[in-house]
């Protein structure tokens, strides 16, 4: 055996066992990650085809019906509606607010660290908390909001016990928990912006209008995408203050998908109507993801 | 009048602060009110702690801080011992296939624990987890955000000082925690700060998981206590609510650079 091929194999021995010490180090991570992500996707797609077993009658293959018995269920048309202006109103309006928000604490402005702060903090707060103090403004006759009101004369509104307001309410929650969280991104972003552009501008002339209109927004593209991502995610994932406020009524009129896929699942006990719904919801989170590695590959906001 | 502007828009900013902070403000008052008090706003009102021991008394807190100590612990534990080793291996590691299984895990993003709580329950019951804490805890440990995050910060690390290592004799588990690990605290605190407020405050797989005071967190016990069907006053659930957020909003408060820093860092490496 000449030596070069003995250092070859020598080379390609001490490959190979990086090789497989690596795949040891990734092990435990792809076991949990197959426990509790993969292997349940799939197990949901699996039980959303199957109907719903009993002792009596074991569960069998039903096809679509579970999803065809969904979209006839008047319950998830109006759930479905309702995440869809959940979104709607909370994206937009948070996203919106956090850009100020990030404006204001970047500016010169006096009390800025108090101001920063107070943004942020309900960040930090669980959603069940939130939901508890928010009861204390929502609640009719003494919360705060009708106090406030009743000194302009308005009358008394049940804001979380009438249909037309419950999901407004729980939606101002939610954009009151999230717009300081956005912010942080913007206010990072805005940090990043050399000073010298603004002296350029100021230079041309100029307004600060179009400035923070022609430079700044530009510039907080990538991160604007970044943070609606998010957002999106978000408006899937924040149910909590449900379980406070209004437990999805009056009458559905603020319940949520997630929401209706844990009453499906443990105040109903009906898991393939649930697992259908989750398919759905991973189906629109997919396309979430589509859109995230699309921004991942223009590198636009990913090192 | 461009001055005029600039201090309108300085009080605007001021006075939404304060609109933010409002429901806290008002809780955290009502809290040491008594009902009355509080729903007629009697600002010249006495102060008083009966509502704090009034709720205090009202359910097993103690037992709900230890609970949600050991969960945060717990999940902290996990992820940075799960996602060293795998972010170890994706930055650092030579294999074939790994860039695909990398997007495959970043996938997981995606799929969130939350939305899979049907068959997570099913899966957590096979395997005799349910109402336990690592119940809680186990499908957040291999968190694909923390995977990312820990290969981002390995791959900054200089190649040199690797193989420096390795020359010493190091072996890969060696210098991971030789050379890679110390290189990495400023992102071990970045993701501890946010994991542990993710999941103090976290609510839906919990209230699913556990059905016992000892296993239930916080926020599920808080959600049992302050239930309308419980008939608590709105004084005593301020104060238990003033009471479950207090740790975690002082700690914020007083490490607020840290925090806000860390939530950067998260997010947009």
């Amino acid at each position: 055996m000449s030596a070069a091929v003995a250092t070859g194999d020598l080379h390609h021995w001490a490959r190979r066992r990086r090789a497989i010490h690596g795949w040891l180090l990734l092990t435990p991570a792809l076991v949990m990650l197959w426990t509790f992500a993969f292997y349940p996707s799939l197990a949901t797609i699996w039980t959303s085809l199957f109907s719903r077993g009993t002792r009596r009658n074991p569960a069998e293959f039903v096809g679509l019906e579970n999803y065809q018995r969904l979209f006839e269920d008047p319950t998830f048309r109006e759930v479905a509606v309702n995440n869809l202006l959940y979104a709607a109103a909370t994206i937009p309006i948070s996203m919106l607010l956090a850009l100020i928000m990030a404006l204001w604490a970047n500016a010169r402005i006096p009390a800025r660290s108090f101001v920063r702060t107070a943004y942020f903090t309900p960040t930090v707060l669980p959603m069940i908390a939130a939901a508890n103090l928010w009861l204390f403004f929502y609640t009719p006759g003494f919360g705060v909001l009708d106090q406030i009101g009743g000194l302009f004369g308005a009358p008394s509104v049940n804001w979380l016990g009438q249909p037309e307001t419950a999901l407004w309410a729980v939606c101002a929650v939610t954009i009151w928990k999230e717009a300081g969280f956005f912010m942080i991104f913007y206010l990072a972003a805005l940090q990043t912006i050399p000073p010298e552009l603004r002296e350029a501008a100021a230079i041309e002339g100029a307004s600060r209008w179009a400035y923070t209109w022609r430079v700044v927004l530009p510039l907080l593209m990538p991160t604007t995408l970044f943070i609606l991502v998010n957002a999106l995610i978000n408006s899937v994932k924040l149910i909590d203050h449900l379980f406070i406020l209004t437990k999805g009524g009056p009458s559905d009129s603020s319940k949520l998908i997630l929401y209706y896929i844990w009453e499906s699942a443990f105040a109903f006990f009906d898991a393939p109507a649930a697992a259908a719904m989750t398919v759905l919801v991973l189906i629109v989170l997919g396309a979430v993801a589509a859109l995230q590695f699309r921004l991942l590959d223009r590198r636009t906001h990913y090192r | 009048m461009s001055v005029v502007l600039r201090h309108a828009e300085a009080a605007l900013a001021l006075i939404v602060a304060i609109v933010w902070i409002s429901p806290l403000l008002f809780a955290f008052w009502a809290a040491f009110h008594t009902p009355t008090d509080a729903i007629n706003f009697n600002l010249a009102a006495p102060w008083t702690l009966d509502n704090l021991r009034t709720a205090w008394a009202g359910a097993p807190w103690l037992r709900y801080f230890l609970n949600t100590f050991l969960l945060v612990t717990l999940i902290l534990a996990g992820q940075f011992l799960l996602c060293t080793l795998a972010g170890f291996a994706f930055a650092q590691v030579e294999m074939r296939g790994k860039e695909a299984l990398f997007l495959l895990v970043l996938l997981q993003l995606f799929i969130l624990p939350e939305v899979l709580i049907v068959e997570n329950y099913a899966v957590a019951a096979r395997l005799g987890l349910l109402d336990s804490i690592l119940g809680i805890g186990a499908p957040y440990m291999a968190s694909a955000f923390g995977i990312f995050l820990m290969r981002q910060t390995f791959k900054s690390v200089p190649k040199e000082l690797d193989e420096a290592a390795r020359v010493e004799g190091c072996g890969t588990l060696g210098v991971l925690w030789r050379v890679y690990v110390p290189a990495a605290r400023p992102t071990y605190l970045a993701y501890a700060l946010v994991s542990i407020s993710t999941h103090w405050n976290n609510f839906l797989w919990p209230l699913i998981v556990t059905n016992s005071d000892t296993t239930r967190p916080l926020t599920v016990g808080l959600s049992i206590f302050a239930a309308p069907e419980n008939g608590v006053n709105i004084s005593v659930i301020s104060a238990a609510t003033i009471m479950v957020i207090a740790p975690l909003l002082i700690l914020f408060l007083v490490f607020q650079r840290r925090f806000v820093q860390a939530f950067l860092r998260a997010g947009i490496k």
